[in-house]
C-alpha cells in the first residue's frame, strides 16, 4: 500500500518540487547551528549591507547590523518547530472533538459543534490577538495559540469521517464483540478516518506558518526568536531604501509555505487518485 | 418568503453562540495581566492607589467577575459596549468611526477575489491540462502561500517607492480638501493595493474552487444535454453551467468571512489605513480591553450578517433550496 502511493506520489512533478523544496528548507533548518554557530540576534557587521556586497554577508545585513542569511537559516527552524507543534496540536484538539461529537451524536454533538461554530464565527486571528494579549507572547504560548485557533476544521472533517464511518461493519462487529466506546472510537475508527485528516493538517501547517508570521510583523510574537515575520518587521522601517530586509525573509516564507502545501496536494492525490486534477 | 424564514431560522440558531463567544472572551480576559484602570494610569503618568480604587469603582471592575459578566451582557442588550478610556469615547462610537474602512476595504477585496476567480477559475477549467491552467492553477498556489503583509510591503516598494504611482497608505490624502467624485476617487485611489493584497490570498482559494466545481459541473448529463441541443460553448458555460458551479463559492463566502476580517487587521497595520482590524491592534497593544470585547462582538456579528446574505443569495441561486425540507 505504502508503495504504491508513493509511486503515484512520485508521478505528479508538482509533487515532486514541495517535496525537494521541503528537504532544502529542512537542510537549511538541519545545517544552522553548523553553518552560522553564532546567535543569529547577535551584532555580526555594519548595518544595512546590500546582499552580495560583501563575502561574509551573503544575504547581507539589517538595520542593526546582523546577519541576514543566518537569521533565515535559523527562522527556517522556528517556521517548522512553531508550524509542526501547532498544527499536532490544533489537529490532537480536532480529532478528539470532532471523534466524539461523531460517534455520539446527539446532545454531545450538539454542544461540541455549537462551540465549533463559536470557534468558527470568531475571527481567528482576532481570537489570537485576544490569546497573545492575555498570556503574553513568548514563542510556548504563540504556538499553543495558533493551535487553539486552528482546530475546528479538522475537527469538522473528523466528526464528517466518523459519520460515515460509525455504522460500517467492522464498527457494528467491533460493538458486537463488547469492545469500549474508546478502543472502537481510537482503535477501529480513527485509523480508517486518519488519511483525509493527515492530508489536511499541511494545509493547517501552512496557515500556522503564515499566522505566526503576521503576528510576528506586528511585533505580537516573541520578539527574542529570529522569525522571519520579526525580521520583515524590522525591514519595514528601512522599506524605502533597503527593501531586500523585508524581500528576503519573504520569500523563505512563501517558499515554506508552498512547499508544505504542495506536499498536501500531491499525498491528497495519491491517496485519492480518482479525484486527480481536482 | 419561505427562504426568509429558512435564512431568519438560521439567524436565530446563531444568537445564542454570539453569546457563548462573548462570555468566553470575556472570561478569558480576566486573565489578562493588567485591566483598563492600569493603562490608564500609565497613560496619565502614574498615580495613586487612591485614585484608581475611585476610577475601578466607576467603572465597575471591583465587582465579582460574575456580577461584571452580567452587567455586561445586560448593556450589551441594550446595544451599549462599555466606555473606552483610552479613547475617552464609548466603544460604540469608537467602532462606528472605524467600520467604513475595513467595510470598504472587505468589499472590494471580496469583489475583486471574487469575480477574478470567476474568471480565472472559468478558464482554467476550460483549458484543463493545458498550459493557460498549468500557469493559473501555479499562480494560484503562489499567491496562497504569500504571507499577506509581505505582498503589500512589496507593492509598496514597487508602486510607491519606485513608480510612484499609488499612496503608499492612510484612507485619504488629508492635505486636500475636496469633496464628492474627487474624494471618491481619491479614497479608491488609496484603497486600490490594500483591497490587491487582501484579495490575493482569496483569489488563490476562489480560483481553485471555481475550477474544481466547473470541472464537476461540466461532466454533468444536463451539460451534455445542452450541447446535444446544438448550443454554443458560451451560451453552455454562461446559462448552464456557470449558475451552477457558483454555488460552493457563495458558500465559501460566507466561511471565509471571518478570515477576512482577520486579515484586514494585517492589511489594514500595512497601509496604516483607519479601520476595524488596526483598532483591534492597538486595543491589544494598548489593553484597552473594553474595546477588544467590543470588537469581538461587532467582528461576530458582521460575520454572523455576511452568512444570512449569503443564505439568501444560495436560495436565489438554487431553487432546490427553498422547495425542499
Amino acid at each position: 500500500m505504502t508503495v504504491a502511493v508513493l509511486k503515484l506520489y512520485l508521478r505528479s512533478p508538482a509533487a515532486i518540487i514541495g517535496l525537494l523544496l521541503l528537504f532544502a528548507i529542512l537542510a537549511m533548518a538541519a545545517s544552522a547551528g553548523w553553518l552560522y554557530p553564532r546567535d543569529p540576534l547577535s551584532l555580526a557587521g555594519r548595518p544595512l549591507i546590500w546582499p552580495f556586497e560583501n563575502p561574509r554577508f551573503l544575504l547581507g545585513t539589517d538595520n542593526s547590523g546582523r546577519d541576514i542569511a543566518a537569521q533565515i537559516f535559523h527562522g527556517a527552524r522556528f517556521s517548522l518547530l512553531i508550524g509542526l507543534v501547532a498544527t499536532v496540536i490544533a489537529v490532537i484538539i480536532g480529532i478528539c472533538i470532532g471523534a466524539f461529537a461523531g460517534y455520539y451524536g446527539g446532545w454531545i454533538d450538539n454542544i461540541l459543534m455549537r462551540v465549533t461554530e463559536a470557534f468558527q464565527i470568531l475571527p481567528n486571528f482576532l481570537l489570537l490577538l485576544v490569546l497573545v494579549a492575555v498570556f503574553g507572547s513568548t514563542i510556548t504560548t504563540v504556538t499553543v495559540a495558533i493551535g487553539i485557533v486552528s482546530w475546528p476544521a479538522p475537527a469538522r472533517l473528523t466528526r464528517a469521517e466518523f459519520l460515515s464511518l460509525r455504522n460500517r461493519e467492522f464498527v457494528q462487529a467491533g460493538r458486537t464483540l463488547g469492545l469500549r466506546d474508546a478502543k472502537l472510537i481510537f482503535g477501529e475508527i480513527l485509523p480508517n478516518a486518519l488519511p483525509p485528516i493527515i492530508v489536511y493538517a499541511s494545509v493547517v501547517m501552512a496557515v500556522s506558518i503564515l499566522l505566526e508570521s503576521a503576528l510576528a510583523f506586528l511585533k505580537l510574537s516573541d520578539p527574542n526568536i529570529a522569525s522571519w515575520g520579526n525580521l520583515i518587521g524590522l525591514g519595514r522601517d528601512v522599506l524605502r531604501v533597503q527593501w531586500y530586509v523585508s524581500a528576503i525573509p519573504g520569500v523563505a516564507i512563501l517558499v515554506t509555505v508552498l512547499a508544505v502545501s504542495l506536499v498536501g496536494q500531491g499525498l491528497n492525490d495519491a491517496l485519492n487518485p480518482r479525484l486527480k486534477g481536482r | 418568503m419561505r427562504i426568509l424564514s429558512l435564512a431568519g431560522r438560521r439567524l436565530a440558531a446563531s444568537i445564542p453562540t454570539l453569546f457563548l463567544i462573548l462570555i468566553g472572551v470575556f472570561l478569558l480576559l480576566q486573565f489578562a495581566p493588567g485591566d483598563t484602570v492600569d493603562a490608564m494610569m500609565a497613560q496619565m503618568g502614574g498615580g495613586d492607589a487612591a485614585t484608581a480604587k475611585e476610577l475601578r469603582r466607576f467603572y465597575g471592575l471591583d465587582l465579582s467577575v460574575a456580577a461584571q459578566l452580567v452587567n455586561y451582557l445586560w448593556r450589551l442588550v441594550r446595544f451599549d459596549l462599555g466606555f473606552s478610556a483610552i479613547y475617552g469615547k464609548p466603544v460604540v462610537t469608537v467602532i462606528v468611526e472605524r467600520l467604513p474602512a475595513t467595510l470598504l476595504l472587505m468589499t472590494s477585496a471580496l469583489s475583486f477575489a471574487f469575480f477574478m476567480g470567476l474568471v480565472l477559475g472559468v478558464i482554467a477549467a476550460r483549458r484543463v491540462n493545458q498550459w493557460p491552467d498549468t500557469l493559473i492553477s501555479t499562480l494560484g498556489l503562489i499567491f496562497y502561500a504569500m504571507p499577506s503583509f509581505w505582498f503589500g510591503l512589496m507593492a509598496i516598494v514597487v508602486f510607491s517607492i519606485y513608480l510612484q504611482w499609488l499612496p503608499a497608505g492612510g484612507f485619504e490624502d488629508i492635505t486636500l480638501v475636496h469633496s464628492g467624485l474627487s474624494r471618491t476617487l481619491d479614497i479608491a485611489r488609496h484603497l486600490l493595493l490594500p483591497s490587491l493584497t487582501l484579495g490575493l490570498i482569496f483569489l488563490a482559494i476562489y480560483l481553485r474552487i471555481m475550477r474544481a466545481s466547473m470541472l464537476e459541473v461540466l461532466n454533468l448529463d444536463f451539460v451534455r444535454t445542452a450541447r446535444s441541443k446544438g448550443l454554443d460553448e458560451t451560451s453552455v458555460v454562461v446559462r448552464h453551467v456557470l449558475r451552477n458551479a457558483l454555488l460552493p463559492m457563495v458558500t465559501l463566502i460566507g466561511l471565509q468571512a471571518g478570515t477576512m476580517l482577520g486579515g484586514s487587521v494585517v492589511v489594514e497595520s500595512v497601509f496604516s489605513l483607519p479601520g476595524l482590524g488596526r483598532l483591534a491592534y492597538e486595543s491589544v497593544v494598548q489593553r484597552d480591553l473594553n474595546t477588544l470585547l467590543g470588537i469581538v462582538f461587532v467582528s461576530a456579528l458582521l460575520v454572523i450578517a455576511v452568512n444570512f446574505i449569503v443564505d439568501l443569495a444560495y436560495a436565489r441561486l438554487d431553487p432546490r433550496i427553498t422547495s425542499g425540507a
